[in-house]
């Protein structure tokens, strides 16, 4: 693996062809926040909330660090104005969705976001989709999956499967950076299909 | 039809049609594309059929049913050939007078021709070429459009098709087509205009001995049909472009990523792939060349994003379509992860013009960055809506002045928007600014793939934000959130101001908004979207002020911003408008002056429009009082005697 040389944040960075400048960051103990990346799944550069600086043959972009592959002489920087800027506004529509979660609440404080700056939003969900990605690419079971497109985008779990796979598993429950996604269950088990208790009760 | 084997049998194919083919014989070439089928074009076909077969003319006249050539405003429309006679508006019953008049007795018909507006004496115009719409155009891609059958590929033969083919396959190299197109400085015609040399030498350097290329026809822009027209109405020159850019990158599988909503292009494409598999300008051995290339067609479902060249990839392969990150770019990692090559319906068209006419045919026209043709569809509040094929290097001010006859009734120009939801408004102060990528891109706009919608005074400009950002809420894939999220937070405040919650402060939200959308979104969907939102703003941040302080939309569009009041002095108590009133709203009667119940009222501006000028009783009001109503005992009207 060749190696590929780089800067962030003022400090000369070496890293291997392939890797993304978040896993650059991560190895050089530079600190980069993220929602949506966990390390057992694929880069999917949804939340955004690693957006940095990258610089490269003067010009300078806002990319997400999850998933920018490194290139030679790259110039990063992990907090400018801008960066910040950004972060800080995109936690502020999250907030609008789960102002009490906690993963959230620590990033408001360091950026400064005000959580009740836009109008609160019916759903939880801020859509990071590792409760998706973990069920589909660990699991292989896709219980539960996106529905709709654009603002109306939602997660929803496929009763058919989740019937059948999710009492046992419920490992996606704690990946959840907000409540949403228990209650998610927790209403499609209530609405489509009955309880094993229920059942056994009911003495058949 | 056997297969055509070399440059050389096509070439004397191509004789013997030309050959059969007489060049004096009357032909009637009537429009039959998306836009004139919807006004009747069908019975207007059906009607000549049987008038030609009536009058005994079926060997004397030839009736050709062909695709696009613009004037849509005017359809149905036909041209009579070899004389070039224009007919507009054409009806059924118009059949059996243009066979006996113009075809037997070879008179022109006065009254289906083109009436040049706002002149005393009326002048008409015979040839389609002198028509001021045809006149200000450069055609060189939608030309051949009302030559030509779609559905004949013998058609496109005669025009000269696939001679651009036989050149590139049989006497150029890959590189020098690659080299060609390079120096022809085509810019791409989907939107960003990127140079489309440049992207074919990246696939072609690209190491794989699978590659793809792949027409993106996902035209999803509001009120933009540019790329239907071309696809419908002359689809073997796209597929002779795909087929050129295939040798020239190195691939073998080519993609028609077409909408389904657009049923008479899927047709039209796909017998022309079947025309162009059976003569051997797709298949193995193309010409004897050597080169194989098959193209497979597929229909996209309806998203707006399947634009974006990666979300097409996404969608093609199956998956969702949701823009991936790049890089890699599609030139490495495409469809399939193969290196691909993706550009627009019209780049793609533009290929053979190069390939036969050398790079400096585009060179010289055009401006020093943008070179060639643009076809624009040109919708709104202009007199001769249609599509328009002009030089690059026009004013916006030809385009919408000589090309489409200027604005309707005698309204203000306020605003063209280029671009689609990714572009911007444009005001009178720059509208003789040049059509080019860079130009455009100046004042806040974008080239974008075509569509220019016009706006007259009528049109509030806090509404035409509202629609796009609503447009991009429903379009967006809804993955990343700087586009998901900031496009809802920002369609939401604009709705509150166009429902008057406006609150200080926010058009510097948006402005926040839009920054954080454009600079972090995942793909150009959201990195453009708040174009329209930033453009009104900095050309009509009055208007913005004028809801948001006043609470008062000058235009007059924002329903929960204007009422409809009847002046008492003026109501002569005609009827007119209480009769008229789909709401009921109306409270009145004979010699009883009306009064409008503002709570039943829906704005719906009928009484404002019926009410006789002579009279002009009802007037609009916004950012003021209703005034209270005259009392019930005062609105009787004197009868005035007419004894005496």
């Amino acid at each position: 693996m060749s190696e590929i040389l780089l800067q962030i944040d003022g400090r000369e960075v070496k890293a291997k062809k392939g890797m993304t400048i978040l896993e650059a960051a991560q190895s050089a103990g530079i600190f980069i926040p993220t929602l949506c990346h966990h390390e057992q799944l694929e880069p999917y550069g949804a939340c955004r909330i690693c957006t940095v600086e990258a610089e490269l043959g003067g010009r300078t972009n806002l990319v997400a660090a999850c998933i920018y592959p490194v290139e030679p002489n790259l110039v990063v920087r992990t907090r400018s104005e801008k960066v910040d800027k950004t972060r800080k506004i995109l936690l502020e529509q999250f907030l609008a969705h789960a102002p009490d979660a906690p993963a959230l609440q620590d990033l408001a404080q360091e950026y400064g976001a005000d959580k009740d700056r836009f109008e609160k939003e019916s759903s939880f969900c801020i859509l990071c989709g590792l409760c998706v990605r973990y069920c589909a690419e660990v699991k292989k079971k896709n219980a539960v999956g996106f529905v709709e497109r654009g603002a109306r985008r939602e997660i929803s779990f496929v009763p058919e499967i989740a019937s059948k796979e999710c009492w046992n598993c419920k490992e996606c429950f704690p990946l959840c950076p907000t409540s949403y996604l228990q209650a998610a269950y927790h209403l499609t088990e209530a609405l489509a299909f009955p309880s094993p208790s229920f059942e056994s009760a009911s003495g058949e | 039809m056997p297969r055509i084997n070399s440059p050389a049998e096509l070439e004397a194919f191509r004789k013997d049609i030309i050959s059969k083919r007489d060049r004096n014989k009357p032909c009637i070439a009537v429009c039959t594309g998306t836009g004139c089928l919807a006004l009747g074009a069908a019975n207007v076909v059906t009607a000549l059929k049987k008038e030609i077969k009536k009058q005994r003319l079926g060997t004397k006249v030839d009736l050709r049913e062909t695709g696009c050539p613009g004037f849509c405003e005017r359809g149905p429309l036909l041209v009579i050939y070899p004389e070039e006679i224009c007919y507009l508006q054409v009806q059924p019953g118009d059949a059996e007078e243009i066979i006996s008049q113009t075809i037997v007795a070879k008179k022109v018909i006065d009254r289906l021709l083109y009436v040049v507006p706002s002149t005393k004496s009326d002048e008409k115009i015979v040839r389609e070429s002198e028509i001021p719409f045809y006149k200000n155009q450069l055609r060189n891609l939608i030309g051949n459009n009302i030559k030509l059958d779609p559905k004949s590929i013998d058609d496109y033969l005669a025009v000269g098709g696939y001679a651009a083919l036989a050149k590139a396959l049989c006497q150029e190299t890959p590189e020098h087509v690659v080299d060609l197109v390079k120096s022809s400085k085509l810019r791409g015609r989907g939107g960003a205009g990127f140079p489309a040399g440049m992207k074919w030498e990246f696939a072609r350097k690209s190491p794989n001995k699978t590659k793809y290329v792949i027409v993106n026809a996902d035209e999803g822009d509001p009120g933009a049909f540019m790329d239907r027209a071309l696809l419908e109405g002359n689809p073997h020159s796209v597929l002779e472009g795909l087929t050129i850019g295939a040798y020239a990158i190195g691939a073998h599988e080519g993609y028609i990523y077409v909408r389904q909503e657009y049923p008479l292009a899927v047709e039209n494409a796909g017998i022309a792939i079947k025309q162009a598999e059976k003569y051997g300008f797709l298949g193995e051995n193309i010409l004897g060349s050597g080169f194989d290339f098959t193209i497979t067609m597929h229909q996209g479902a309806g998203a707006f994003v399947c634009g974006e060249e990666t979300a097409l990839l996404s969608s093609l392969e199956g998956k969702p379509g949701e823009p991936r990150p790049r890089p890699p770019y599609p030139a490495v990692k495409g469809l399939w992860g193969k290196p691909t090559n993706i550009n627009n319906v019209e780049t793609w068209a533009n290929i053979p013009l190069i390939i036969n006419n050398g790079a400096d045919f585009l060179t010289s026209i055009g401006t020093e960055g943008s070179k060639g043709t643009k076809i624009f569809s040109l919708v709104g509040k202009v007199n001769n809506t249609g599509l328009v094929e002009v030089p690059m290097g026009i004013t916006l001010r030809d385009i919408i002045y000589k090309v489409g006859g200027g604005i309707p009734e005698g309204k203000k120009f306020k605003a063209v928007q280029t671009g689609g939801p990714s572009g911007g408004c444009i005001p009178e102060e720059h509208l003789d600014i040049k059509v080019d990528f860079d130009e455009l891109a100046k004042v806040g706009a974008i080239m974008g793939s075509g569509g220019m919608i016009v706006m007259d005074e009528d049109t509030c400009m806090v509404d035409v934000a509202k629609y796009f950002l609503d447009f991009l809420s429903d379009e967006s894939c809804g993955k990343c959130s700087p586009c998901r999220e900031g496009i809802r937070q920002m369609l939401k405040i604009l709705t509150n101001i166009s429902e008057g919650r406006g609150r200080e402060g926010d058009i510097e939200l948006l402005e926040e908004l839009s920054e954080a959308t454009g600079d972090a979104s995942l793909c150009a969907l959201g990195r453009t979207a708040p174009n329209p939102v930033l453009s009104t703003i900095r050309y009509f941040r009055d208007e913005y002020e004028a809801h948001i302080k006043e609470k008062r939309c000058p235009a007059y569009v924002c329903k929960e911003l204007i009422s409809y009041y009847i002046d008492p002095d003026k109501c002569k108590a005609c009827m007119i408008c209480l009769r008229k009133c789909p709401a009921e709203a109306i409270i009145g009667g004979k010699n009883k002056i009306h009064v409008i119940d503002q709570g039943k009222c829906t704005k719906c501006g009928t009484c404002f429009e019926v009410c006789p000028d002579r009279f002009g009783a009802v007037t609009r009001l916004s950012g003021e009082p209703v005034p209270p109503s005259i009392p019930e005992e005062k609105r009787i009207i004197a009868k005035k005697s007419k004894k005496k």
